[in-house]
């Protein structure tokens, strides 16, 4: 295709993402390096309903003039990113130089934010994501050979994880996993142990939310296997099935290999998914056992006093950790381009 | 894959049978209990005491007489107004999926049928696009819309949703018209059409599964999406997500959780309706557009 | 709650019909933002009934996220923010509220004078309802175990004893001990209770790693042997479910949730026959209520032309008129509108008042320590560190969030 061609083809979309998502990106890097001006505070007394009370107050003149000078705020460089809320450089280093050993270093770890979620990100994501992509060729593969009358229900019954709002989906589940829900109920009968609680401990927490998200993305999986396998070439198939291949041959050594760039796909974009999971935990309440790296910026924005900087901060690092996570996935997509071009 | 499936040990069959049953049921069981849920009292709904009153109604029987109530219903839509929330998540996902589908389709075929190696950088931009946080780009919206006036309005609402999801649609587009043989529009070229001629008169004709699966993302999408549409709408213009949100109450407030059931529940119909409707697209089109060169 | 909220609004609008004359401004734009719970509705449906105004109300959970967008724009596209104490620091930090002492003499007669909240000399808002966090009990139980209401935190753990020993409940304390904002909120009424301050006096410098802070966490630890064990997942609206189904006898729960507590469909007769409340528990022999005092105000934006700010003023006092008081509207809140007389589920706020409980403090670095304390503390609850521990790390979050915002160098 022609540049000319192609930039006509391309340039809604363009403009779309240009404007929404990359002129933000910009702003966010830049409110990432720079934080707001020293708040000139002054001692005064507040009154109200219930009395006076001693207080401070931001002398806003003061302040006021500073903002003038430099609208952007204080240049800070790097200082936010090293600082205790993101990686935390100061107390990694003093953990290294003091820990005697290697639980003791984890430990100090486990006790820094930024780290301290990145360890439930990565379980969580290096488990989903396999899991889901397993389960939805495997759905797919089942749902095909199914009676044609059957598949719209079946379709349907099986994207409702997807549909249902997860707003009240995982209210629900939320509910069916406690320890007096029916699936709680269930799972103690099945234990055999009348005290247990998914909720109260951290490793339980996280299976539970390791099993919503398999079960939440599953359906896309699905689908996009699915619509896949209809474009399976029946000549390879058929030509296999006249060599005397194996059913399992026949998946193996024709159809994954047709769908191996759909598995590319899903795989990039869960892997994505996973690693900003958030929902479930607000869903699940779970903060108190798994915290990711979007749940800690929605936790700096959704205080009294919005931490703008510390935010824009943890969403660089999401974008860096994403990039890093999906190198292997990116080298593998360059070579096949390099190879069809 | 079809003829295969006729010829399949009994074995096999009977454990793909097992295998989609089980996967049915645990897909489809939260929701059922949320359906037989959404006709109890919220106690019942949630039965902190015994779980099997969820089943029984025990708590719903003692308010109401007997054991199933239409009052989450009756609160939502008459007292509530529902319908209007409703209105608005179907204008938005009408709007998001069609804005979505047309420019993406257009980008998407021309990133499959360009073999430059800007095509690589934008597909892998456009993906770094996506690793970006919603809530942060949503918060980094409010000041500019608030100063020109865009703020509250639907149409705000779906060119963000649609810019947002943009880079997934590119990505899902992208590698289902790799698929497509580049054979198909060469020949029409060769033929004397241009590049659209050939798009329009060749390539849509056998896109549709692939653009189909990707609809049908962009809507979920849209029908979901809470992080902008909670924070980019006026109470006026709630879709469903936030207005149902707004059921469930704060800390310092009681909400009435049987309402968001029921809400939930009514509005899970309407999207049983379009997939029933768009089975016959999703099933039968799929399998007859599949290409075959 | 909501089919009263609607019955209101109608009622109010017809009212409204009936009186046109009764609020009639003469030109300007009033647009309002705020949380969205019935009082609030209430206030939000009573200003709209002005005539002659453009009127506007956006009235949602998420009034906090979008207050300060929406009012730095010039002209402000919200002309009033409904707020809290908590979160009237946030537009005062921005400097996006105006002064209201012009607009009170001019407009302000029916206002009582502790209405006017004031800062550094200057009336900032105007409050119109009031909120504690205090007991809630079941009478019934504490008859059956013999014991007295608790007036103490200690008396409220010898009395969960008690009850669970005898096996009347299994956990008869509850308690909002989610992670996050409501886990914090708790230990700023224990740790209050305890005598602590926040921070040194007169600086932004934390200051809850001390003994206050280390009782406070093991009161804290101490209930929570009592609570289901869930505890950190349960949120106000968890808490209150147990209390209905009867499994929690003793809780510390809003003010502003007690009117509905048993009014709700389905809750067991023994429940609604039981319940009672009572004012806020000291703690450790302290003579402060553990405990927090909270109004809700609006303010006036400070990019509004004069016209639109009295215009908004005017509607808002219509909003808060002492004639909107009437049975239905006086059980959505602790009204401190002129002329309320409290009803029986108000006792709890107006006790937590007169035993001199502290308002949440207004600081301008107050939240980025509630957000600390929400973050850190739950590893302690977890028994997963000890207090010191804990205390420190909210510490070094605290100090980290103040330097990035410039409260601290």
């Amino acid at each position: 295709m022609k540049h000319r061609t192609f930039f006509w083809f391309f340039l809604p979309t363009a403009l779309a993402m240009l404007i929404f998502i990359a002129a933000p990106i910009v702003s966010v890097v830049l409110q990432s390096l720079f934080v707001p001006h020293e708040a000139v505070l002054i001692e005064t007394e507040n009154c109200g309903p219930f009395g006076c009370t001693p207080s401070t107050v931001i002398d806003q003149e003061a302040t006021d003039k500073l903002r003038q000078e430099q609208p952007l705020g204080r240049f800070a460089g790097l200082e936010v990113y090293r600082d205790r809320g993101h990686l935390a450089v100061t107390e990694v280093r003093t953990a290294w130089a003091e820990s005697e050993s290697w639980g003791d270093f984890f430990s100090v770890l486990g006790n820094l934010p930024f780290y301290r979620s990145m360890a439930f990100t990565l379980t969580y994501t290096f488990t989903v994501t396999p899991l889901l992509i397993m389960l939805g060729f495997a759905i797919a593969v089942a749902v095909n050979s199914l009676n044609k009358h059957l598949k719209g229900v079946v379709i349907f019954f099986s994207l409702l994880p997807m549909i249902v709002n997860p707003l009240v989906g995982s209210l629900v589940l939320f509910w069916m996993i406690d320890s007096r829900g029916v699936l709680g109920s269930l799972i103690q009968y099945l234990a055999d142990d009348p005290n247990l609680s998914l909720k109260a401990s951290t490793g339980l927490m996280w299976i539970s939310l390791i099993i919503y998200g398999v079960w939440h993305s599953a359906p896309f999986a699905f689908v996009v296997f699915y619509a896949g396998l209809q474009t399976v070439p029946m000549d390879t198939l058929e030509s296999a099935q006249v060599d005397g291949a194996t059913r399992w041959q026949q998946i193996r050594y024709v159809v994954i290999p047709h769908l191996m760039p759909l598995v590319t796909f899903v795989a990039l974009i869960q892997l994505m998914d996973n690693f900003r999971v958030f929902e479930p935990i607000i869903g699940f309440n779970a903060s108190a056992h798994a915290q990711s790296l979007s749940w800690i910026i929605f936790n700096d924005l959704g205080g009294e006093t919005r931490q703008l900087s510390a935010a824009a901060t943890t969403s660089v690092l999401t974008i860096i950790g994403v990039a890093i996570l999906l190198s292997p996935v990116l080298v593998r997509t360059w070579r096949d381009f390099k190879e069809k071009a | 894959m079809t003829p295969a499936a006729r010829n399949k040990p009994l074995a096999l069959r009977i454990g793909a049978a097992v295998f989609v049953v089980v996967w049915l049921i645990t897909a489809a069981f939260p929701f059922l209990w949320t359906f037989w849920g959404s006709f109890k009292v919220e106690l019942d709904f949630f039965s902190i005491a015994d779980w099997t009153n969820a089943l029984t109604g025990e708590r719903t029987e003692e308010t109401y007489g007997r054991p199933f109530t239409g009052a989450g219903y009756f609160g939502a839509w008459v007292q509530e107004g529902f319908w209007r929330p409703v209105i608005n998540t179907t204008i938005v996902c009408f709007f998001v999926v069609c804005t979505s589908l047309t420019i993406g389709t257009l980008a998407g075929y021309a990133l499959s049928r360009s073999s430059y190696h800007y095509v690589f950088w934008l597909l892998i931009t456009a993906l770094i696009f996506r690793a970006m946080p919603p809530i942060t780009l949503v918060s980094g919206y409010l000041p500019p819309f608030f100063q020109w006036n865009l703020w509250g309005y639907l149409p705000t609402a779906i060119i963000v949703l649609v810019a947002i999801n943009q880079p997934f649609t590119l990505w899902m587009l992208h590698s289902f018209f790799t698929k497509i043989p580049r054979e198909l529009d060469e020949s029409a070229k060769v033929d004397g059409c241009t590049q659209f001629q050939a798009f329009r008169l060749v390539i849509i004709p056998v896109m549709w599964p692939g653009v189909i699966t990707t609809g049908l993302f962009s809507f979920l999408l849209a029908y979901n999406d809470f992080a902008v549409t909670s924070m980019l709408l006026s109470e006026a213009n709630r879709t469903m997500v936030p207005e149902i949100a707004a059921f469930l109450g704060t800390t310092y407030t009681e909400g009435n959780v049987m309402f968001a059931v029921a809400a939930v529940v009514s509005a899970t119909a309407p999207i049983f309706i379009l997939v029933m409707f768009f089975q016959r697209q999703i099933v039968s089109g799929l399998t007859a557009g599949a290409v075959k060169g | 709650m909501y089919l009263k909220t609607t019955a209101l609004a109608g009622a109010l609008v017809l009212a409204a019909a009936g009186a046109a004359s009764a609020c009639e401004i003469t030109g300007g734009r009033v647009s309002i933002i705020g949380n969205e719970f019935p009082a609030i509705q209430t206030v939000g449906a009573g200003a709209g009934e002005c005539g002659g105004i453009e009127f506007n109300s956006n009235l949602t959970a998420d009034h906090q996220k979008l207050n300060v967008a929406g009012m730095s724009g010039d002209p402000a596209e919200y002309t009033t923010a409904i707020i809290a104490n908590s979160s009237i620091v946030a537009l005062i930090n921005e400097d996006v509220i105006q002064p209201l002492d012009d607009l009170v003499a001019q407009y302000g007669q029916d206002l009582r004078p502790n209405q006017l909240i004031t800062i550094d000399g200057k009336v900032m808002a105007v409050a119109f309802m009031a909120n504690a966090q205090h007991l809630v009990y079941r009478k019934d139980v504490l008859e059956q175990i013999g014991a007295e209401v608790p007036t103490s935190y200690e008396d409220m753990l010898a009395a969960a004893k008690m009850i669970r020993d005898q096996g009347i409940m299994d956990n008869p304390i509850g308690g909002a001990y989610a992670a996050g904002w409501n886990l914090a909120q708790e230990f700023n009424n224990m740790f209050l209770g305890y005598g602590g301050n926040h921070f040194k006096a007169g600086t932004a410098e934390p200051n809850v790693n001390s003994e206050a802070g280390v009782n406070a966490l093991n009161m804290m630890k101490a209930l929570s042997e009592y609570m289901n064990p869930d505890f950190l997942t349960h949120d106000s609206n968890a808490t209150n479910a147990e209390y209905r189904a009867g499994n929690v006898a003793l809780m510390n729960m809003w003010g502003s949730r007690a009117a509905t507590l048993t009014t709700a469909e389905g809750v067991l007769q023994e429940v609604i026959d039981g319940h009672a409340i009572a004012g806020p528990m000291t703690v450790g022999g302290g003579a402060t209520p553990a405990s927090t005092l909270w109004w809700d105000g609006w303010t006036v934006a400070k990019n509004v032309s004069d016209a639109d700010a009295e215009a908004t003023f005017q509607a808002m006092m219509h909003g808060i008129r002492p004639a909107m008081l009437n049975d239905e509207t006086s059980t959505l809140a602790v009204w401190l509108i002129d002329g309320y007389e409290p009803t029986p589920a108000a006792i709890g706020v107006f006790e937590a008042a007169q035993a001199g409980t502290i308002p949440y403090p207004m600081l301008p670095y107050m939240g980025l320590m509630h957000t600390a304390l929400g973050n850190e503390l739950a590893d302690f609850m977890q028994g997963k560190e000890s207090a010191e521990q804990a205390l420190t790390d909210v510490e070094a979050a605290y100090v980290a969030a103040a330097k990035e915002k410039g409260f601290l160098n």
